[in-house]
This record gives structure tokens, sequence and C-alpha cells, in this order.
């Protein structure tokens, strides 16, 4: 799960980082009050889940709370890479001195955190990797030890070499390790961590991702979760427990188990079709699972027909069969039904389903085939 | 053969009197897996289908002699389980669990190395090595005894290949699903080298997904290690960047982590990749061919 920077930058605030004064305004008259009541200039940004908001008009510096208030309103109005702008961070405006960059983000490959300074900040830092790698200074850390205080002052010594700013600069990098451990984050980044010109050390922008298996023992971040940011079938998947990500193609899936699922798109792909999306109905499915399935692939307007693959373990197929059954009597779909039932009980499901006399596949890549066939054949009323 | 477990593993199941633990170690058992006993804190005394459950794994071990334990338990106590059992002195630890944040998974790891446990998951279906046992929720019908090495990311996608190759007449040595997660215990790597110095597998199906690098890692393994033939199928060549897709494990970041990257390394380093899971026997005809001829 994604945070929003004001989201994100409240995290750190309260974990004791130094962020510049302000706060998130819905509407352009919010951003006017904020605006009067820093008394300064502000920066107006715009809080989608994008990256280079700058470079596409989405953060700007206005003079006074009028000025804000008219950049908020055309910054709301904006859509960004498809995201609409529905919040702007407005916070008082710093005179930057230098730029750095702090990063954490757990590494799969050594399994632990590690922590990516450069002073090279305000820039993509994927960018400086690729073009001054010797710029990034990294540190793995023991996740059983913590960080110790002298491994974040090496750190910061790489970014200040005034002995106050250096102290300051510690002082952000342990916090944000402990913002990065108790929020259970997969990457928190402050870029650009700032000097002002009266030598304060300042986190100017934050990102923070979250590891969705720890939000279960997270519930104040849980409910930071931004349901307006996603696709509104994505969280209603998210409801009844289905892994669903929403794709641009033709072809509906309704897969058992997220391998097969994601290898089902690609033979999608493959056999010259298109995927409508990805979808997970999970391990021990029952047939409200394959219900609510049906339901969302059903309400996407660009599928043409819907694969349902099931390899069944723990599944058992008849389950799986009588929520297909359901589900043709409460939504009667309009498209080509395709289905593929293999492995646990796959008789009994077949009995079920005998009288429904839907297209039927053996193998995968036959079920496959079958779909994008239908999918291009208009139905017959 | 096989590797990790055989015929003489015996099992305990934490978790055993909950619904997914209860069925699963009655299925085990029907498979002809040694399940000698289970445990769920306050329920020592009571049986499952003639399984004995005990309150703890100690009490599990010195009762039993178990030495290898699946668990299924909830995300929030999966974790305390797993030092349970190593700290019980288990040698084999196949945690079926979904859903335990990635931090914990850090922290246990180094835990389990100092006692000398190996973890096979989280997030993951466990293994079989047919004919000999099961530790894990593989379905045991679709198996059979034969030469090949299958180790996956995934547990459907597997059993869609394992059951290809059993229709075309392979058999499997030991079939190991490794789990979905961004941090699990035993790798790719691990499990290639297990292969490769077991006596009864003659060729390995490596069968892996986007994000991260472990496919990557594995690919300059077999090059450098690798004497047996290893085919590999990749998933999630139309996953957009960015999007988890189902495993917390397979997400494009940064650009690192795709298919393609993946196919390519593995190509390079000598091991064919099937387009399709069912093309997999096919390859390893060919691969297995091209062994028997230079045998000859």
């Amino acid at each position: 799960m994604k945070l929003h920077e004001y989201q994100a930058r409240r995290l750190l605030a309260d974990a004791g980082i130094p962020v510049p004064e302000g706060d998130v305004a819905a509407t352009p008259a919010e951003a006017e009050a904020i605006a009067r009541r820093l008394g300064r200039p502000v920066m107006v940004k715009a809080q989608v889940h994008v990256g280079g908001r700058g470079k596409a008009g989405g953060v700007k510096c206005a003079e006074n709370p009028a000025a804000a208030k008219m950049l908020a309103r055309a910054i709301l109005a904006m859509e960004l890479k498809g995201l609409a702008v529905r919040r702007v961070l407005v916070t008082a405006a710093e005179q930057v001195v230098a730029e750095s960059y702090v990063g954490i983000i757990l590494d799969r490959a050594t399994k632990k955190p590690v922590i990516m300074v450069s002073p090279a900040g305000g820039v993509e830092i994927e960018e400086v990797a690729a073009k001054t790698p010797e710029q990034i200074h990294k540190l793995h850390v023991d996740p059983v030890v913590g960080l110790r205080p002298y491994q974040a002052r090496n750190l910061a010594y790489k970014l200040y070499r005034d002995p106050g700013q250096a102290r300051q600069a510690a002082d952000v990098i342990a916090k944000l390790y402990d913002v990065f451990w108790n929020a259970d984050a997969s990457l928190a980044e402050i870029n650009p961590l700032i000097a002002n010109a009266q030598g304060e050390v300042i986190a100017l922008d934050a990102k923070i991702d979250i590891d969705d298996n720890g939000l279960y023992r997270r519930p104040h971040i849980a409910a930071l979760r931004d349901l307006e940011a996603e696709a509104p079938t994505e969280a209603e998947a998210r409801a009844a427990d289905l892994s669903y990500v929403k794709l641009d193609g033709a072809i509906g899936c309704i897969v058992n188990g997220a391998g097969l699922a994601m290898a089902t798109m690609d033979l999608v792909k493959r056999y010259g079709g298109e995927p409508a999306n990805f979808l997970d109905i999970g391990g021990s499915s029952s047939p409200a699972k394959v219900v609510s399935a049906m339901k969302i692939i059903l309400s996407d307007p660009n599928v043409q027909s819907v694969l349902i693959n099931i390899f069944g373990g723990i599944t058992r197929c008849d389950d799986v069969a009588k929520g297909i059954v359901d589900a043709f009597e409460r939504f009667d779909p309009t498209v080509p039904v395709v289905i593929r039932l293999t492995g646990t009980n796959e008789r009994e499901a077949a009995a079920i389903l005998a009288t429904m006399d839907l297209p039927c596949a053996e193998t995968l890549d036959d079920a496959v085939k079958k779909a994008i066939a239908l999918a291009q054949t208009p139905v017959a009323v | 053969m096989s590797i990790f477990i055989n015929c003489e593993t015996r099992v305990v199941v934490q978790g055993i009197t909950g619904r997914d633990g209860s069925f699963h170690a009655q299925q085990m058992k029907a498979y002809g897996a040694a399940v000698v006993a289970g445990v769920t804190p306050g329920k020592g005394g009571a049986d499952v289908a003639g399984i004995p459950v005990f309150n703890s794994v100690e009490e599990a071990v010195a009762a039993s002699g178990a030495d290898t334990s699946v668990i299924y338990v909830p995300p929030a106590f999966a974790v305390d389980a797993i030092y349970e059992a190593a700290d019980a002195g288990i040698a084999l630890i196949v945690c079926i669990t979904e859903g335990i944040p990635a931090n914990e998974m850090i922290k246990v790891l180094p835990h389990l190395h100092a006692a000398g446990a190996r973890l096979i998951g989280p997030n993951c279906p466990g293994l079989i090595s047919p004919g000999e046992s099961k530790v894990g929720i593989m379905p045991g019908a679709i198996v059979k005894p034969g030469p090949v090495g299958v180790v996956s990311r995934s547990g459907t996608l597997t059993y869609e290949a394992i059951w290809a190759l059993t229709r075309a007449g392979f058999g499997q040595s030991t079939c190991i699903g490794i789990g979905g997660d961004p941090v699990i215990g035993t790798s790719f790597i691990d499990c290639l080298e297990a292969f490769e110095n077991d006596p009864g597998t003659e060729a390995v199906v490596l069968i892996g997904e986007i994000g991260g690098a472990d496919e990557e890692a594995a690919a300059a393994f077999i090059r450098q290690h690798m004497s047996k033939p290893v085919v590999a199928f990749i998933a999630g060549q139309t996953a957009p960047p960015g999007k988890r897709m189902g495993h917390a494990g397979a997400i494009i970041q940064g650009g690192a982590g795709t298919a393609a990257d993946k196919i390519a390394a593995l190509y390079k380093a000598g091991a064919p990749v099937a387009g399709s899971p069912t093309e997999l026997p096919e390859l390893l005809r060919q691969v297995m061919g091209e062994r028997a001829m230079a045998a000859v």
C-alpha cells in the first residue's frame, strides 16, 4: 500500500523528524486558509500516487494566499498520469541551500533493510544510481540489532561536513529507520532532505510504501488507505478477499492461485488476446468468492469473454461450479464464459454444470484459445 | 530418491486442530506420510484422526521423535510457531501460512540459521516426494515417482506443471514450493543444489515469476554448478509494473524483476524456458534426450 506524501510526512513528523509547516487541503479555499495561516510563500503539491509530479506541473510555488488558492484550483482540476488530483499539500516554502537523499528499502537479496544516502538529492535516485553510482552510500542493517547510532552518524557525514548539520541528519536517519520498522514499510524515503538558509535539516518530501502483510497489526496505518486512489473494482475485490488488478484487455480471467493467474494472462497474450485483468480467487474458495469475482469481471465494459481456469488442489471444483451456477442466475452474463475445471472433485463439478451447456475445455491452452475465439465472435441474441 | 523429505520423515503439525491443519494432517497421513503428532496450545491430550495433540512442539518432539514440522496457523501466530519449532530442535520447518510481515521474516531467519534449521516458505504449498512423503498441501493425486525435481514459487501453477509432467510420463523425485513472499527461508539455489546432489534426480523444472532477482541468481548457479539439465517457466510476462500480483513478492519495482530479464538470464545459463507450462514435458524430453545421447 502506498501512502500519500501528506500521510507519510505526518508519520515522519510524529517521529520527530523536522518537516516544513503546512497541511493538506481538498478545496482551493482550504489551501488559501492554510497559506494565510502560514503567512509566507507556500508550495502547493498534488497528492497522487505517481512519480515526477513536479515535471507534470503538479508542484507549484505561491507567493501569497490568493495565488495559493488559484494554483490549488488548477492543480485540483488536474489528472496526472490518469489519476485525478483530489488533495493538495500546502507547505511553507523553504530556502534550499543543499539537497540530499535518504531512503530505506527491504533488500530481498540480503534479507536486510538497506539504508541509502546520497548528497545528490532532489532527483530520482535511480538516475543517480545510473549516472553517478559513487554518489550513493549504502548500509545494510542487521535487523536483530537494529541501527546503531554510530552507523547513522557515519551515513550523515557522507551528506554534511558541518558537524551541526551532520548531527541533525544522523537524527533524521535514525528516526526514519524507526518509522520504517514500526510501520512495516517496504520503502521509506526522504527526497530531498534539505539544509535551509538557517542551517536546519528538513525533510521536504516523503514517500512511504507499506508491506500489506503488516497492516493487520498497524490499524492506524491501514486506516490511511485512500480508496478513491484506486479503481473502484479493486476496492470491491479487496473487500471480497480477492486479489485483482485491472488491465485493459478483453479477456476476463478468474483463476485460483497467483502464479497460475499470471500464467493464464501470459497465455492469453501468447495466443493473440489481451487479458482484462489479474484475478486470484485464492486457496480454499467458497462459491461466494466465485460470485464476487464474476460480478467484478462482468462489470468491466471491455470484457468480451470470461475465462474461468481452476486447478483444484485445496480448491474443490464443485464449490467453484456452484458459484458459477449462482453467478449465472444472478447476473445472466451477455458475454461467453469458458470454463476449465481440473483436479479435486472435477466430476462432481461437471455434473453440476452439465445442464448449463457452457463452453468447456480440458487443458489450459485450449481454454485460453477458446476464450479468445469466442471474444471475437458476436454473441447471438 | 528425493530431497528434504523421504519415507523416514516424521511430521508434527502445528495448528492441527484448526480447519486447514486438521484437514491437511489427514490428507498427509492418507498419502502415507508419517504424521506422528500435532500441536495446539491448550488442546494437549486430544487427538485428530488418531494423531495425538500436544500443548507444545517440545512435548510433541519428546513423545514422537518428530523431525519436521508443518505450520498451519494464522499470520499473527505463525512467526512464534517458527521460533518454537526451531527451539524444539526441528530440522525442517514448512510454513504454509500466507500474510506474515517481511520485517518479521528477516529477524527469524538468522535465528533459524543459528539453530541449524531449514525453513521452507512461508506462503508456500510445501513439498512432496512421490511415493515417500508429503508435507504441506500439494495434491497427492497428480504426482508420480520418477527422476524430475520440481521447484517453484507458486502453488496451483506448480500443480499445473506437475500434472503436465505426470501425464507425459515424467515422474518426480521431489516437488517443492518455496513460497511467493519476498523473504523466504529456502531459495531456488538451495533446492537446485539439493537436486544436483540427489542421485534420484536427473533433471529439474524451475518455475519462477516476476519480482526480485532469485531467478537470475538461480541462472548464475545453474551455469556454474549444475551438471543436470534445468528447464523453466516464468509467470508474469503481462504483469504491469508497480502492482502486486497476488503474491507479496510478485511485483516489478523500479523496472527490476521483469519476466523478460529472468527468461533471458535462464536462456543464457543454458536453461530453456517454456512458453506454456504444458510445453515443459517436451523441453524435458529434449534436454534429457540430449544427455542420454551424450552418455552413449
